[in-house]
């Protein structure tokens, strides 16, 4: 009996907190509503009317993105299929799991891969994190290019929306620039090898690859200026192979460069949705 | 037992004619067929009844080849499972979109409003559309968290840069990508394109002047545009991801679906250039010591498709769009479609002409 107990005063205490709930909570709620605390936060009664349903969009720094009233039939899920909205909303759990990924994780050869293993054996919520991240970033490319389909089966991309449609596909350029350079932080033979064959195409580009067409006319008294040692690829690795450099560089533009531009970004395609006259509908 | 034994050779060999039918030339212009069919009957195949025909059946034909090991093996790989749920995703919102679409184009036809009509309907974003997010949010994050405890994330071997794997993949979003590597250099395959890419979609509402369409769902009213990013996004982006996942094996050989993936497969590489075909088999000769000469028939050629045809295409096919975008508008736009147009027909030229280079100044990485 005694190895239940804790189970019996658990199931007793939600038992009651359930009926507690279940009989005062509308009662508990308007209370707390109308105290001191709440209105300090709140700066509006009980969204209930028209006034106080508008105030609550109005006043709230996070709602005000959206107007207040928008077309009933911009926003049927069938319209919208709502992924714009998921695109974002996993882009937040992305940095949520993100930021607590960085609190068990060195980008550094020696620990990078161990680090991930330990998180995995020994903080179980951690290995949780980690599944939850990896998958949330593929479904974040997916769901964005579904977005990209809807929006431009659905015409928004044509006047006035134009350049927030360029800002969109700005958006998607970083996402998936987001979800490669995070492919490499595991360190495994995975990562690895996937980021040497994406980024063996940089030094084929065209003047800055050491491979590439053009590069080689630059040269000064026939030493040439774009080399191994110099290009493109050099630039992005920051060195001639997938290393300790690299690891490094792409732990930095994973986690704090491309999350602060495409977070700035997000917010100018929020603010000219508005601005543009809200979601597309029938001229 | 003999029906056992039948049955069994039965599906060997379709198995074998599916696998047959997934190389790369069928698997391409089968796709491309299914599209243009689609988008030519969308009326028909959106049809409720239709498409739920059509999504179980691929659906039953997915799950019973999951019982293949070979293709298991493939789409049990964790990093593939997305793919899995792209095709299908894919499939179903492009049929939301164009059951929409033929249900508007129905409408004005009979003069009826859109389903989109009665814009002055406005609702009030808190309840409406605040709860509508609430609820979004609370199902993504209760669909991440089950996919999380289900299935893990991949985590291989600690990385080894003495150990190569066969086939090296990049990711699964740009493996597109990598397999036009097997037709372009890395510089067009790995640069230009999705550099074009990019350049293309933000030029795309610039160039499309098209008023009509905007902000509901329609194909009817503008069939160009819609037909060629569907060719552009379903065919060449995610038919192409499908293949170089799902049907690219060791040294970036080629496997169906069935098939193991052994290590020790020969492929013939019998590639030709246009210089070689113009000089040794037609001309009878060696090739030319000069590059200049040696290459004059590709420069012809190349020069004819990027040059004399969007001339000759603004006279006769797009004369139209020609007219109803103007001189500069018109040109950027043809040399998108061009370049859009040259990944197909390079594919086709080398799977039915051993087709290496159109244009090869192998001397300064300069081939098309």
């Amino acid at each position: 009996m005694g190895s239940y107990l804790p189970l019996v005063i658990v199931l007793a205490a939600g038992g009651v907190g359930t009926v507690v709930l279940v009989l005062f909570g509308g009662a508990i709620l308007t209370w707390v509503r109308e105290g001191q605390v709440w209105n300090s936060v709140f700066r509006h009664g009980i969204p209930r009317d028209r006034r106080t349903r508008a105030m609550a969009v109005l006043s709230n720094v996070f709602l005000h993105l959206h107007p207040v009233a928008v077309r009933k039939s911009g926003i049927r899920l069938s319209f919208t299929w709502c992924m714009g909205g998921l695109t974002f909303f996993l882009f937040l759990a992305e940095v949520v799991t993100g930021v607590l990924l960085m609190f068990y994780y060195r980008p550094v050869v020696e620990y990078a891969y161990v680090d991930i293993q330990n998180m995995r054996a020994k903080v179980i919520s951690m290995g949780l994190m980690r599944e939850i991240h990896r998958w949330g970033a593929h479904a974040m490319v997916i769901s964005i290019w579904l977005h990209m389909l809807r929006v431009f089966l659905t015409g928004s991309y044509k006047p006035p929306r134009e350049f927030n449609w360029t800002v969109g596909v700005i958006l998607l350029v970083l996402t998936l620039l987001l979800s490669f350079t995070g492919y490499l932080l595991p360190w495994d033979q995975l990562a690895m090898w996937a980021i040497t064959v994406g980024s063996n195409m940089a030094r084929a580009t065209p003047l800055l690859g050491h491979e590439g067409p053009l590069a080689s006319f630059l040269k000064i008294d026939g030493v040439p200026l774009v080399h191994a040692g110099s290009d493109a690829r050099f630039g992005l690795l920051a060195g001639t192979f997938v290393g300790p450099n690299a690891l490094l560089r792409f732990y930095v533009l994973h986690c704090v460069f491309f999350p602060v531009i495409v977070s700035v970004l997000i917010a100018v395609h929020f603010w000219r949705i508005r601005k543009d006259g809200g979601i597309s509908g029938p001229l | 037992m003999e029906t056992l034994l039948l049955a069994e050779s039965t599906a060997e060999s379709l198995k074998g004619v599916i696998n047959a039918l997934c190389e790369p030339a069928p698997f391409f212009i089968i796709s491309c067929i299914a599209l243009i069919v689609f988008l030519v009957g969308y009326r028909t195949f959106t049809r409720p009844a239709v498409a739920l025909t059509i999504g179980a059946a691929f659906t039953l034909f997915y799950i019973i080849s999951a019982f293949d090991p070979n293709f298991a093996a493939i789409i049990k790989k964790p990093d593939n499972v997305p793919i899995t749920i792209m095709m299908f995703s894919v499939g179903f919102c492009t049929w939301v979109a164009f059951r929409q679409a033929a249900i508007n184009d129905e409408r004005m036809e009979r003069g009826e409003p859109l389903i989109e009509a009665g814009s002055d309907d406005k609702v009030l974003v808190w309840p409406d559309l605040v709860y509508t997010e609430l609820i979004a949010l609370t199902l993504c994050t209760a669909v991440l968290i089950v996919w999380a405890i289900l299935l893990r994330a991949p985590l291989e071997q600690p990385a080894d840069p003495s150990v190569a794997p066969n086939p090296a993949k990049a990711p699964w979003y740009f493996l597109g990508l990598q397999e036009l590597l097997v037709y372009f250099d890395p510089w067009i395959a790995g640069v230009l394109l999705p550099g074009l890419i990019i350049v293309g979609l933000i030029a795309l509402p610039y160039i499309d002047r098209n008023p009509r369409g905007n902000g509901y769902y329609t194909f009817k009213e503008r069939p160009f545009v819609i037909s060629t990013f569907m060719f552009g996004w379903v065919i060449l982006w995610v038919v192409l991801i499908v293949f170089g996942t799902f049907l690219r094996g060791p040294n970036w050989n080629f496997f169906g679906p069935y098939e193991f993936w052994d290590l020790h497969r020969l492929a013939a590489l019998l590639n030709v250039n246009v210089a070689d075909i113009f000089w040794v088999r037609w001309m009878g000769r060696g090739l030319p010591d000069d590059w200049m000469l040696r290459e004059l028939p590709g420069v012809f050629l190349m020069g004819g498709y990027f040059f004399i045809l969007p001339v000759l295409l603004a006279f006769t096919v797009l004369r139209k769009i020609y007219r109803q975008v103007g001189l500069i508008r018109y040109a950027i736009a043809v040399m998108l479609l061009l370049w859009m147009a040259l990944v197909p027909i390079k594919m086709l030229a080398r799977w039915t002409l051993d087709m290496h280079y159109f244009l090869a100044v192998t001397e300064y990485f300069f081939n098309i």
